[in-house]
């Protein structure tokens, strides 16, 4: 069972190894990409079927017992997170062999993509904070050379700001990393549960709680930290975009969600008070943002941002439907925005423009593929079957059990603006007749031929978003499973005891 | 480039400094050493090397890709932590075991060495990675 | 000399943080290495400073004797040390990249991803 925790991150570091091994064969490395890819899902959900039946899994790497060592955790939580992070990293492996272009591709994707899904594991399953740190740099690094690699202009300035903005970040998390092993003398996650709770200048902890609110918030773009990611997110190959707006903001708010649920709660009122007002301004500036946004990616850029701060939301109410709320968007948002950057690849490849102003006609000519980007985007808003309106009807009931009709009013009104820009969208590039002035009438005969290598390059781009949004509409049609699911991971966050039993009961195995 | 005197001694220092680097690597398990500076000492042979000659001289010196070699770490790196899982043990547990030379005596041997070869195969490789592209740059 | 490291520590903060502020973007680098170096001393200093002997285990015994100083923030320093070493590696090359395709180290004039 132990070998179940290290196998998310083991796989796709062998399989980049291996990639890397056969640097110049660019054959194995796309199969190595699929098979890694699949093997990691396969792991995932075994590790997923391992936690739900048994609950709280734990392992001490290198066998040094508990506080001391490095332990791996996977509560129900990360296990969903894991499985989904295996789903997300097969979709885009295979949603790259048609997209990804060959001078990319001989410069080291493939690998890239596997270390950054190492990365996000490790993030998810670490029982260590520093460990933690270390599973963002492996993240960042990879992201990093991700959004540079094929060094256009404006991927180039948008990884500056990236860049610069992440490793502020980085150093804030380092300091109070420091600060709180000063303070605790420990940086096992259940060990500082147990002794923050006992540390009597809860000054102290709030201030350190304050620092890592800034770190994770940088990550996971909350209001006034947001500002490197509709700078660079429209920038890179479309693969590489979904799987950043899937997973990596996710991750950040998962640390906000784990250490805002383990550690810092000696000062709720204050703290989660706080988080509430950042994820109201979250959700405005975000779906603002997308609403004045006149191009594919960015749109969706500030979608993502929005959806970041429902989720914050959930964390902030702090009630059992809350977090079950906040788990559940994360579970089915990460389907939903990667599956809308995939599309926004076609809509580019289709229309040979992202602009939404020069796109146009594409419901005419592929009513099929019009309906499968309204599965997300209607998901996005909120529409009644799909899971997106579930996820928001917990979190506005959570919200109207906790009497903060506020943040009640908001997550409503920023519902219906991002029906608003996702209207938009559905207007601009798929309803509007095709724009007249351009020599677009021959775009997609020119467009076919340039991916004449074939009907398999076009069902590989195909096939994930059909997937993708079968998945949407399955999780809102099957929405009682996966809110039992997400409601169980909620009791395990509030209640850590359990977290912590399966810690140190680590230690003595 | 083109020194007689540099590229001379580069030709001597060149087998001096990889021994070194696998004094350091072998040191390492329990005295200052390892398989990262060992990897860094190794590295900068081959950057003598590319100064003295040119980069595809020391390309060819090396004979392996950098990449195959980061690769190869890698892997040689996770065969000494999975080493433990085949064990029963949790990842990364140390595996140790004695062997009987003839003439030389009692030798004890365990998977944390091989892990710091995997590293000093991967420092070697990323570091000479960085070096070739930029001196390639730059040409 | 908890004094004296507090006072390095907020000195290396605060060029770093003005180094950042500067337009150019060889400076940003610059900038953000200090911060990773402050980051670590202030580790460093938070680990508590003590005279003490390594924390050496002689045989037969399970604990290290009395005064013996704390490994792990220096563990911790080392890994974030090499950590910030190749992401800076990174960042070098990538300000290299894009001040040959801009064509300047001004950070003014990169707006192409604005809006």
């Amino acid at each position: 069972m132990r070998v179940l925790l290290v196998l998310p991150i083991l796989i796709p570091l062998s399989t980049a190894a291996v990639s890397l091994v056969f640097w110049r064969r660019r054959s194995v490395q796309r199969w190595m990409g699929m098979a890694g890819t699949s093997g990691l899902l396969a792991a995932s959900v075994w590790l997923f079927e391992a936690v739900r039946r048994e609950g709280i899994q734990a392992t001490q790497v290198g066998n040094w017992s508990a506080p001391f060592g490095i332990t791996f955790v996977a509560d129900l939580f990360s296990a969903i997170m894991v499985v989904l992070t295996g789903l997300m990293g097969l979709a885009v492996a295979v949603y790259s062999l048609g997209s990804v272009d060959r001078r990319r591709e001989s410069f080291g994707y493939y690998p890239l993509l596997q270390i950054l899904l190492m990365g996000v594991c490790g993030a998810f399953l670490t029982g260590d904070l520093f460990n933690l740190y270390v599973w963002f740099e492996v993240m960042l690094i990879s992201s990093f050379v991700l959004l540079a690699l094929g060094g256009e202009r404006g991927q180039l300035e948008g990884a500056i700001k990236y860049v610069t903005l992440n490793l502020l970040s980085s150093a804030v998390f380092l300091a109070a990393v420091g600060l709180l092993y000063g303070l605790a003398g420990t940086l096992n996650m259940a060990d500082l549960a147990i002794k923050l709770r006992a540390v009597e200048q809860t000054g102290l902890v709030t201030t350190l709680a304050m620092m890592f609110l800034i770190t994770f918030g940088v990550k996971a773009a909350v209001f006034p930290l947001f500002f490197w990611l509709p700078a660079s997110y429209h920038t890179p190959p479309f693969a590489v975009s979904a799987i950043f707006a899937g997973l990596l903001t996710k991750v950040g708010v998962y640390a906000l969600i784990r250490v805002f649920t383990l550690l810092f709660v000696v000062d709720v009122g204050y703290t989660h008070t706080l988080i509430l007002v950042i994820a109201g301004l979250t959700m405005i500036t975000g779906v603002l943002g997308a609403v004045a946004q006149n191009e594919f990616r960015r749109v969706l850029s500030f979608q993502v941002i929005s959806s970041v701060g429902f989720m914050v939301m959930g964390l902030a109410l702090f009630t059992p439907l809350a977090l079950a709320g906040s788990v559940f968007y994360m579970l089915q948002d990460i389907v939903v925005k990667t599956n809308l950057f995939l599309v926004s690849g076609v809509a580019h490849r289709l229309c040979g423009t992202s602009e939404l102003k020069e796109q146009g006609g594409l419901y005419a000519t592929y009513p099929a593929f019009a309906l499968l980007f309204l599965i997300p985007a209607l998901s996005l808003a909120g529409i009644p079957p799909l899971s997106g309106f579930f996820a928001k009807l917990a979190l506005v009931q959570a919200g109207l059990g906790a009497q903060s009709y506020m943040i009640v009013f908001i997550a409503l009104t920023v519902s219906l603006l991002t029906l608003l820009s996702m209207t938009k969208i559905w207007n601009e590039a798929f309803w509007k007749p095709q724009p007249s002035d351009s020599s677009r009438a021959e775009m997609p005969t020119a467009i076919r031929a340039v991916t004449a290598s074939g009907r398999m390059a076009t069902g590989t781009l195909i096939v994930p978003i059909v997937i993708l949004a079968a998945l949407t509409v399955c999780i809102g049609l099957a929405a009682g499973f996966f809110f039992d699911l997400a409601t169980v991971a909620a009791e395990q966050l509030l209640d850590p005891t359990a977290y912590i039993r399966a810690v140190e009961g680590g230690m003595t195995r | 480039m083109g020194s007689l005197i540099l590229s001379t001694t580069a030709r001597f220092l060149m087998p001096l400094l990889l021994l070194f680097s696998i004094f350091l690597l072998l040191r390492g398990h329990n005295k200052p050493g390892g398989g990262f500076v060992g990897g860094l000492v190794a590295a900068t042979a081959f950057s003598l090397y590319a100064v003295a000659y040119d980069t595809n001289a020391a390309r060819r010196v090396m004979r392996v890709d950098p990449h195959t070699m980061i690769g190869t770490g890698l892997l040689v790196a996770i065969a000494s932590g999975a080493l433990s899982l085949i064990a029963g043990q949790p990842f990364m547990t140390g595996q140790w075991g004695s062997f009987h030379i003839r003439g030389f005596g009692e030798l004890y041997l365990g998977t944390p060495l091989v892990f710091d070869i995997g590293v000093y195969l991967v420092v070697l490789g990323v570091a000479l990675l960085d070096v070739f592209s930029l001196a390639e740059e730059k040409s | 000399m908890n004094v004296v490291l507090a006072v390095v520590i907020g000195g290396l903060y605060a060029t770093g943080l003005y180094m950042m502020m500067r337009r150019s973007i060889v400076k940003l680098i610059i900038g953000l290495a200090l911060l990773s170096h402050a980051a670590n001393l202030l580790i460093f200093t938070a680990g508590g400073l003590t005279r003490a002997r390594p924390p050496l285990i002689p045989e037969g015994a399970n604990v290290p004797p009395a005064p013996f100083a704390d490994p792990l923030p220096q563990a911790l320093i080392l890994t974030a040390i090499v950590i910030s070493f190749g992401v800076l590696a990174f960042a070098l090359v990538l300000i290299h990249r894009a001040y040959g395709t801009v064509g300047t180290d001004d950070l003014d004039e990169m707006k192409a991803t604005d809006t």
